[in-house]
């Protein structure tokens, strides 16, 4: 076979591919290639995004990304949404306060363990605990892979990091017992290579009214998967096939996950509270009665308002006038 | 009204519908009053998990399309400074007050201080611009409330409300003028086509109209070096071109933002440089000081960052002494000095904090000045 065979159709500084992608109406295609290695299960969480995005039919102008810092961070900086790339951590705060200023959005945080659940933890727990109304997506590699592998919270006990170089002594966090333990109304795990089932979840999760979080495990092969001699992304799948099995409805108390141990799969819990925006003008409409003006206005309050605004601000950028009190 | 009320009206004057706050003395009393204010005007107040939180959801909440406020004091505004950067590169308007009490560290919680005045210019990691105000008053409480609104929306900046103890829990008369009296800023929305649209624009003397979440422009922004489009681009070349525009915006109109009060600077032997309270206390030491016969004019700031070099260039250049009292070890009299240049002397009377000077403090300083 010649060398001009085994040419790509598509390369990456094609016009045509980005133009023709499947992936172009999600994806910013002018900042393609992305960083992620050969391997990695960030792409196919991004992926199955765009898909359950798709099938679900979401107006796009509507869904807002928000991620923090690190390999899964860098998600914000691809797709094609209102998206933000905040600091190390703060993502669902930052989420909170977008989605609590535009409650029409549908906000979505990407992020890593290591940027969740250990520099963001009391953020994760106080946003479950609230049943603030984001759909959290944890990418969960077992390590920091954008600062070269060092151990996360998550890192199963006795795995090898560059900061735990004879094995990790200490004990990790399961990501479902912990969000189910905070407040979250809807907790799910899957592993990257059950591809269609993340997105059936992730259809879900968008439906879902109320704090989602969603745990994909995933394989980081520049390092977890190199440090720990555990081979490439196609090893990484074969454990998954193998030792990963469906226990929806799972007791969160049983999910923990040991170096290369079994990985419990599937949608855990799934329960209806009022949201954090519910409970506020729940409160007030009780306490102050048919006066209370609700947070939040319905859409076509909205747009009769967005119209004024923007007219308002085409005559006049700085006017003299005075606030509504 | 007490000055941290005034914050909170003054807030809420200038279109502030937004507050996410943590509790810490001695600003506790603005969130309260936000709290309670939120359900009768249509806004929200939220009270996070931490200080770290407080500040980033005002972030967010700017881009999903509101004026937000918080505030804090000492210990809050040290983890708020990560933050702080972020919303400097994201070039987000917001305004957030530190009310100053006694540091380092937990310090004297319930006691004033002038001690972060230089923590609010160089806090936060990099090199940046902000702005920052000192009000002396409750009534300034508010003026400046609805002022630093009017800054950070003018060029896309967190504007900082150095207020301190003393004046947020002081009681005085606060004037609310009636709403068509208040000169309010909004923001400046962009109207063209989407295909069109940049977040930014690195030219280093306006800034570039926003957009907000849902809006349908299908933006992106980030804490990392980007260019025009808010798309990351790590090289020196874009870092130049965007810390520059960062820096020029505020000093290539620190001209228009610098306020400052004056009284007797003309054919004044020594002029007293001061802000906040301790301009209160000055005031006192100045009169005593004009009763024994000596030339003594006041430069009070307003706005101290930027700061106003040209003006106290000028000062040094025809006074004999620069007397610059204040509730720190000597903070803002550095950059007295470095303004000044050796053409006068500049004399710190400086605190620890804790209470306010005794004005037989400032006027010894005044007549040694005078000397």
């Amino acid at each position: 076979m010649s060398g001009a065979d085994l040419a790509p159709e598509y390369t990456t500084d094609d016009e045509k591919f980005r133009k023709e992608n499947p992936m172009a109406d999600f994806l910013r295609m002018d900042r393609m290639p992305h960083i992620w290695c050969p391997g990695c299960g960030i792409g196919t969480v991004v992926t199955c995004f765009a898909e359950a995005i798709k099938a679900g039919s979401y107006d796009m102008d509507k869904i807002a990304v928000v991620s923090g810092i690190g390999c899964t961070g860098r998600v914000a900086g691809y797709v094609k949404f209102d998206s933000f790339h905040t600091t190390h951590g703060r993502a669902i705060p930052f989420a909170t306060g977008l989605k609590l200023a535009n409650p029409d959005l549908k906000v979505v945080v990407i992020s890593g363990d290591g940027d969740l659940t250990s520099i963001g933890g009391n953020h994760l727990i106080h946003a479950a605990r609230r049943n603030m109304d984001l759909m959290v997506i944890c990418v969960n590699n077992f390590t920091y892979g954008m600062t070269g592998g060092q151990v996360t919270p998550t890192t199963p006990t006795d795995a090898n990091a560059s900061t735990t170089p004879t094995g990790n002594y200490e004990t990790p966090f399961s990501l479902p017992f912990l969000a189910d333990a905070a407040g979250a109304t809807f907790v799910a795990r899957w592993t990257a290579l059950h591809a269609h089932n993340i997105t059936q979840t992730f259809s879900k999760a968008l439906k879902h009214k109320g704090f989602s979080f969603i745990e994909v495990i995933a394989p980081c092969t520049t390092l977890y998967q190199r440090r720990n001699k555990l081979g490439d992304g196609l090893d990484a799948m074969e454990y998954y096939k193998e030792d990963a099995d469906i226990q929806h409805g799972a007791d969160t108390r049983s999910l923990d996950i040991s170096f290369q141990g079994s990985i419990a799969m599937g949608k855990f819990v799934e329960r209806q509270k009022p949201t954090f925006l519910d409970a506020v003008n729940d409160h007030y409409a009780k306490v102050i009665g048919d006066s209370y003006q609700l947070y939040g206005k319905t859409p076509l309050e909205k747009e009769a308002e967005e119209k004024a605004r923007l007219s308002a601000t085409k005559e006049a950028k700085i006017r003299e006038c005075g606030a509504n009190d | 009204m007490d000055g941290d009320h005034a914050l909170a009206e003054g807030a809420l004057a200038a279109g502030c519908r937004f507050f996410a706050g943590y509790p810490i003395t001695p600003s506790t009393e603005t969130a309260e009053r936000f709290a309670e204010r939120c359900p009768e005007v249509g806004g929200l107040f939220i009270q996070m998990e931490d200080e770290l939180a407080s500040i980033t959801a005002n972030v967010g909440a700017v881009w999903g399309g509101q004026k937000v406020m918080t505030v804090t004091s000492g210990p809050g505004f040290s983890l708020m400074m990560e933050t702080i950067g972020l919303a400097c590169m994201m070039e987000t308007p917001m305004v957030l007050a530190d009310v100053q009490r006694g540091g380092p560290s937990t310090g004297l919680p319930t006691l004033t201080a002038q001690q972060d005045m230089m923590q609010a210019r160089w806090g936060s990691h990099g090199d940046y611009r902000i702005i920052a105000l000192v009000p002396d008053s409750p009534q300034e409480c508010f003026d400046l409330a609805v002022e630093a609104f009017n800054l950070s929306e003018t060029y896309r900046v967190p504007v900082f409300i150095m207020t301190d103890e003393t004046v947020g829990h002081m009681h005085e008369k606060v004037v609310i003028p009636p709403a068509e009296e208040i000169r309010v800023v909004e923001r400046n929305w962009y109207t063209g086509p989407k295909e069109d649209y940049r977040p930014y624009r690195f030219d280093g003397k306006t800034v570039a109209p926003m957009v907000k979440a849902g809006d349908g422009y299908r933006f992106h922004s980030t804490g990392l070096t980007h260019d025009e489009r808010g798309y990351p681009t790590l090289t020196p070349e874009m870092n130049k071109k965007l810390v520059t525009h960062l820096i020029e915006k505020i000093e290539s109109n620190a001209d228009k933002i610098i306020r400052v009060e004056e009284d007797g600077l003309h054919g004044a032997d020594v002029v007293v440089v001061s802000y906040g309270i301790t301009s209160r206390i000055a005031i006192r030491a100045i009169q005593q000081a004009r009763k024994a016969g000596l030339k003594v004019g006041l430069l009070r700031l307003i706005t101290v960052w930027p700061f106003c070099e040209t003006k106290i260039r000028n000062l040094a250049r025809k006074v004999k002494a620069i007397v610059v009292p204040e509730l720190n070890y000597g903070q803002i009299v550095l950059e007295v000095e470095r303004c000044a240049a050796g053409q006068c002397k500049v004399i710190s009377v400086n605190s620890c904090g804790g209470a306010v000077h005794d004005p037989e403090e400032i006027l010894a300083a005044i007549k040694e000045g005078a000397k």
